[in-house]
């Protein structure tokens, strides 16, 4: 049977297809939809971990114990579970273990463009790259049977692009699988004290020593030759951009991307004119193909930055390119994300972003908030880092940072690595204030469960972590919770916290607009009177999208209205059809002129 | 068949997604092979969102290049501006004369595109401006809107209405079919 999947929905699916039953990660897009669409299957065992550390570690005790387990997470995941992975690579796994990373060329939902072939090398892990979606269900589950065969952690890279394209899938029957799991004691092979470690690493050489004789004769390492003037050498989508304006030239494409297949390579070097490597992000191949005395182009000119398409790799190639056409010189506003209307964080980052403190921020929705007009937020590294910062920089800062330093973090982002900042902001007694920003869910990557959800990935009810206990038992003795549709209660609250002297915690808390589970509040919409508006543009200051400016024209009757002396040249208008009737504009408007609309 | 490329763009919650699929599929149910490509996460949040889907005998690429384009759907009036680099010059656009207003035009620092119709008709020869939010609350769901542009869309496609039907039945709960198909329609009638 054929169906349209996407690369995250073929992933599990081979993974399905092949017999693993054992499932663990982090969301973090574009890797968020593997999890969701594994969990879905019959028979098998997914879970969300806090963090990728843990969902590695959680991976690396499955496979031990002989399952075949996945663990999936994005590229910056891996910096989070590198610890674990590279000494799991001198232990081998007795199941099997493979590691999805999904990378993100262009920076579509990212902090950095890292470039994760870099961690199969640097961990001496092998790691196939698909190419499209019926290569990444066939590619999954050569994973798992090279993680079998070489006794060894295996890595499997995707891309935004592939991830999130769909295409045709051939789906298959899965494989009935017996159940290998048993208890093996083996310290020797476990135990990673120097001793032993060092045998292992011995044993983690001769078996990159194996897998380079392997890649010579890997089936998904093929050539393709048509016309011998021009090679490309490529892997992952990249060779399909390259297919659609390059059908004419030779190509070898590599569905192994660490270790390389010398043999292979030069065999091909040795039939066509010229080589082009062609690869987003890092010269990755291409240093490795130059060391080999290979001759070939690539990065010189190949962009280092960005994700390509078929037109980038045409430009590169042929220098030319379409000339530029004529088409309409209308200036375009961008259109960049918002904060949703009626999102909990809009209240909580306008009070923030008046205050003129320094905002450490972290990563999640409330990362939008760093924009105009709340520039409410004003760093953001990575997750977890919001509160390790605030307190760095309140310590620095001494009495100059005193009740000016706050930090913000997600309920999802403290659970999956607040907690430990927060333990040492109470053990060096900060003087920072610690807001986590508690919608109950992880909105960002699309409503997924965490340990202060109640519910689990698949769909079972679980404890419910209260957070304010946990962070009372981490040492911090003044906790607060306010509700951020409520300005003044904001405020007093963080101006109170702000006064105090060491460490202190805001709990911001109120559901999602957009999770259904949690109903923030009955849904209706505000009205703005045109004739109590004096054009003030306080409401303007929310960002919020149903709230537009709309100018007056001074003949007309009703621009007469003065603010502060001035006569207004406009009025705010709401689109009724947005607004989900939070109603902290009503609470900004000096004149009552907005009010809840009657049906 | 050489490989054609169709480009739906808009603004995130409008549909755009759930439209490709159902154009996808029906590609497939005519025996096409055919590759989509989207890009979520942030762009749910209010930002710009698009969806090329490319069908032929055999599709490689999931992205259209520049100047590749033959129709290009825009679900939003100025998002049209944003994509017509991509739309070959004999291309096709349809465009949605709604207005949703990006954050600097609601704070009254730069104005909304005028013209813009008029505009992309100096330039392309086959241009299509639809109403889709009145024809949606004709159908009776504002939602509908990307069912009435789908259906704008299949007029230019050449395949079966009882097609698309089909595969427009297969893609929701039974309750809301019939407000799906009837904006289909109306798109279709234009
Ligand atoms: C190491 C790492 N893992 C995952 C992500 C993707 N990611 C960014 S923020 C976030 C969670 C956001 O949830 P929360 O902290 O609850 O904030 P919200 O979006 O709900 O406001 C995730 C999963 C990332 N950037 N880095």
């Amino acid at each position: 049977m054929k169906e349209l999947m996407s690369g995250n929905e073929a992933i599990a699916r081979g993974a399905f297809e092949c017999g693993a039953r054992f499932a663990t990660g982090y969301p973090g897009t574009p890797s968020t939809e593997i999890m969701e669409a594994f969990a879905k299957y019959p028979g098998v065992y997914a879970e969300w971990s806090p963090n990728e550390k843990v969902a590695m570690e959680v991976g690396i005790g499955a496979a031990i114990a002989g399952a075949r387990a996945m663990v999936v997470m994005k590229h910056v995941g891996v910096n989070v579970a590198a610890d674990p992975l590279f000494t799991a690579s001198y232990t081998g796994t007795n199941g099997a273990l493979v590691v999805i990373t999904a990378d993100d060329p262009s920076l579509h939902s990212s902090q950095n463009e890292q470039d994760n072939r870099h961690y199969a090398r640097f961990a001496k892990i092998p790691m196939l790259e698909p190419a499209d979606s019926e290569e990444a269900k066939a590619f999954i589950k050569r994973a798992f049977e090279l993680s079998e065969q070489f006794d060894t952690p295996v890595f499997l890279r995707s891309t935004t692009r592939l991830s999130h394209s769909k295409s045709v899938v051939n789906l298959e029957k899965p494989l009935k699988v017996d159940d290998r799991t048993d208890i093996r004691f083996n310290a020797e092979k476990f135990v990673m004290v120097p001793m032993n470690a060092r045998r292992r690493r011995v044993v983690v050489e001769k078996r990159m020593q194996d897998l380079r004789i392997f890649a010579e004769t890997f089936p998904e390492n093929r050539i393709e030759m048509n016309s011998p003037d021009v090679g490309i050498i490529t892997a992952g989508i990249s060779y399909h951009y390259a297919k659609d304006v390059f059908p004419e030239y030779s190509y070898l494409k590599l569905g192994m991307v660490h270790p390389l297949p010398i043999g292979l390579i030069r065999e091909f070097a040795a039939q066509v004119r010229k080589i082009y490597v062609i690869e987003e992000l890092d010269p990755f191949l291409e240093e490795q193909i130059r060391a080999m005395g290979i001759e070939v182009t690539g990065k010189e000119i190949f962009p280092y930055t960005d994700e390509f398409d078929p037109g980038v790799i045409e430009q590169a190639i042929t220098g030319g390119g379409k000339a530029q056409r004529s088409l309409p010189e209308i200036p375009i506003p961008p259109r960049p994300p918002n904060l949703c209307p009626g999102c909990p964080h809009r209240g909580l980052f306008y009070v923030l972003g008046k205050l003129k403190v320094f905002v450490s921020g972290d990563i999640g929705c409330y990362t939008l908030s760093f924009m105009k007009p709340l520039e409410g937020l004003h760093s953001c590294i990575c997750m977890g880092a919001g509160i390790g910062m605030a307190h760095g920089m309140s310590k620095a800062l001494g009495e100059k940072g005193k009740g000016k330093v706050v930090g913000v973090i997600g309920d999802s982002t403290f659970l999956h690595s607040g907690i430990t900042p927060l333990l040492g902001m109470a053990y060096n007694h900060s003087d920072a204030v610690i807001v986590i920003c508690d919608n109950r869910t992880t909105a960002m990557t699309g409503m997924q469960e965490h340990p202060g959800t109640g519910f689990t990935l698949q769909g079972n009810k679980t404890i419910m972590v209260d957070i304010a206990a946990l962070v009372k038992t981490l040492g911090i003795d003044s906790v607060r919770i306010v509700d951020p549709y409520d300005l003044k209660a904001v405020r007093t609250v963080l101006k109170e916290e702000l006064a105090r002297s060491g460490p202190s915690v805001v709990i911001s808390r109120r559901a999602c607009v957009l999770f259904k589970r949690e109903k923030s509040f009955p849904r209706k919409s505000f009205r703005i009177d045109p004739e109590k508006c004096t054009g003030c543009r306080l409401c303007l200051g929310m960002g919020c999208p149903p709230i537009a400016w709309q100018k007056v024209s001074n003949d007309s009757g009703s621009a007469t209205k003065k603010t502060k002396g001035k006569e207004r040249d406009g009025v705010a208008v709401i689109d009724r059809n947005l607004c989900t009737g939070c109603g902290l504009c009503a609470q900004l408007c000096k004149s009552q002129a907005i009010t809840e609309e009657k049906e | 068949m050489e490989t054609k490329s169709i480009l739906l763009a808009g603004v995130g919650g409008q549909g755009i997604l759930r439209a490709s699929d159902i154009l996808c599929r029906v590609f497939m149910a005519v025996g096409l092979d055919v590759k989509k490509s989207e890009v979520h996460g942030m762009a749910q949040r209010g930002g710009c969102v698009t969806s090329h889907v490319r069908y032929g005998q055999a599709v490689h690429s999931p992205l259209a290049k520049k100047n590749d384009i033959d129709i290009l759907v825009s679900f939003e009036k100025m998002e049209t501006l944003r994509y017509l680099d991509y739309v070959k010059e004999s291309g096709t656009v349809i465009i949605n004369t709604e207005e949703i207003y990006p954050p600097a035009v609601n704070l009254g620092d730069v104005p909304y595109p005028k013209n813009v119709c008029e505009e992309v008709r100096r330039f392309f020869l086959s241009v299509k401006s639809v109403n889709a939010a009145a024809l949606a609350i004709r159908a009776g769901n504002i939602r509908t809107v990307n069912m009435v542009l789908l259906g704008a869309l299949s007029g230019c496609l050449h395949l079966s209405p009882e097609l698309w039907e089909k595969i427009i039945d297969d893609s929701f709960p039974f309750k809301l079919i019939a407000v799906n198909r009837k904006a289909f329609h109306l798109g279709r009638g234009l």
